[in-house]
C-alpha cells in the first residue's frame, strides 16, 4: 500500500506541516531532497517542466527553481538555505516570486527520522508570516493549480522500470 | 487585495460571525448584539464577508438579513485538497526515485 501523505494546516494558525513516509533509509531520502541531480526528478509539479537556475546546496547557500508550463509561462521561487544537516534536517527559506507583492518569505524545516526496517519518516513544517500568507499561498499561488494527472508520474516510473540502472 | 473566502476566514472574529449566521439568520445589529466591538467593526467585517462571497445579505422590508452561502463554505473544507494532491504526486515520483536508488548498482 502506498504511503500516506499527510497535510495538518490548523485553523488560525500561520504553520502547516507536510507529513509523509517512505520505503528507503533517510540518508537516501535526504539525498534526494539535497542533491540537485535528484530534486530535479520528482520536484516539478506533474504538468510543468523544472529547472534549476542555480542551487548551491550546503549551509548558508541559495537556490532558483523555475517551473515552466505547457504555454511557456513560467513560475520562479527562490530562497536563501540555513542549514544542511545530513542526514537529519534542512532548513531553508522559500519565495514564491508570482505574488502580487515581496517579502511574502515562507521558513521551511524538513526532519528526517530513521525508522525500524531502513524506512523514513518526513515532516516538513512551513511557517508563513501571517495566517492570510498561508491561507492565501496555499490556495492560489504556491501550487500553480496543479490538475492532477499522474502523467508525468507514470511517465518517469515507466523510464525507470525500463532503464537499465 | 483579493477577495475570497480564505481572507473571510483568517479573521477569528470573521469565523465566529459565520458560525452564527450559519446557525440563524440575523441582522447586521442582530450580529453586532453578540459581540463586544462596535457595530461599525463588525458592519466592516459583514462587508468583507459579503464581498468574498461567503455571506449574502437580502432587504427585507426595512431591515438587511444575512445568509451563509453554504456552497463558499464548501471551499473552506476543501481548500488543503489541491495542496495535498500535488505533493501526493511529488511524493509518488519520490518512491519511485529511491526504489531506483536502492537498486542500482552504484550504490
Amino acid at each position: 500500500m502506498k504511503n500516506q501523505t499527510k497535510i495538518t494546516a490548523e485553523k488560525g494558525v500561520q504553520e502547516l506541516f507536510i507529513r509523509r513516509e517512505f520505503e528507503a533509509p533517510r540518508e537516501l531520502v535526504f539525498k534526494a531532497f539535497s542533491d540537485p541531480e535528484l530534486v530535479l526528478q520528482w520536484l516539478g509539479p506533474c504538468d510543468m517542466g523544472m529547472r534549476i537556475d542555480y542551487f548551491d546546496s550546503r549551509t548558508g547557500g541559495s537556490y532558483r527553481f523555475i517551473h515552466t508550463n505547457a504555454q511557456g509561462q513560467e513560475f520562479a521561487f527562490n530562497g536563501v538555505i540555513h542549514e544542511v544537516l545530513e542526514p537529519e534536517r534542512l532548513i531553508r527559506t522559500f519565495e514564491f516570486e508570482g505574488l502580487p507583492e515581496r517579502g511574502h518569505v515562507v521558513l521551511e524545516t524538513a526532519t528526517f527520522e530513521a525508522l525500524p526496517d531502513s524506512r523514513t519518516k518526513l515532516t516538513i513544517q512551513s511557517v508563513f508570516r501571517s495566517v492570510a500568507d498561508r491561507d492565501g499561498i496555499v490556495a492560489a499561488g504556491m501550487e500553480y493549480g496543479v490538475n492532477d494527472s499522474h502523467k508525468k508520474l507514470d511517465e518517469l516510473l515507466e523510464k525507470l522500470v525500463n532503464q537499465p540502472a | 487585495m483579493r477577495r475570497d473566502v480564505f481572507q473571510a476566514i483568517a479573521d477569528p472574529t470573521r469565523r465566529q460571525i459565520i458560525n452564527m449566521i450559519a446557525h440563524q439568520t440575523l441582522t447586521p445589529n442582530g450580529v453586532a448584539d453578540n459581540f463586544d466591538v462596535s457595530r461599525q467593526a463588525i458592519s466592516k467585517h459583514i462587508q468583507i464577508l459579503a464581498e468574498c462571497g461567503i455571506i449574502s445579505i437580502k432587504q427585507q422590508g426595512r431591515e438587511r438579513y444575512c445568509n451563509v452561502q453554504p456552497k463558499k463554505l464548501d471551499e473552506v473544507t476543501d481548500w488543503l485538497a489541491d495542496f495535498r494532491k500535488s505533493w501526493e504526486s511529488r511524493f509518488d515520483k519520490l518512491d519511485g526515485l529511491l526504489a531506483e536508488m536502492q537498486t542500482s548498482p552504484k550504490r
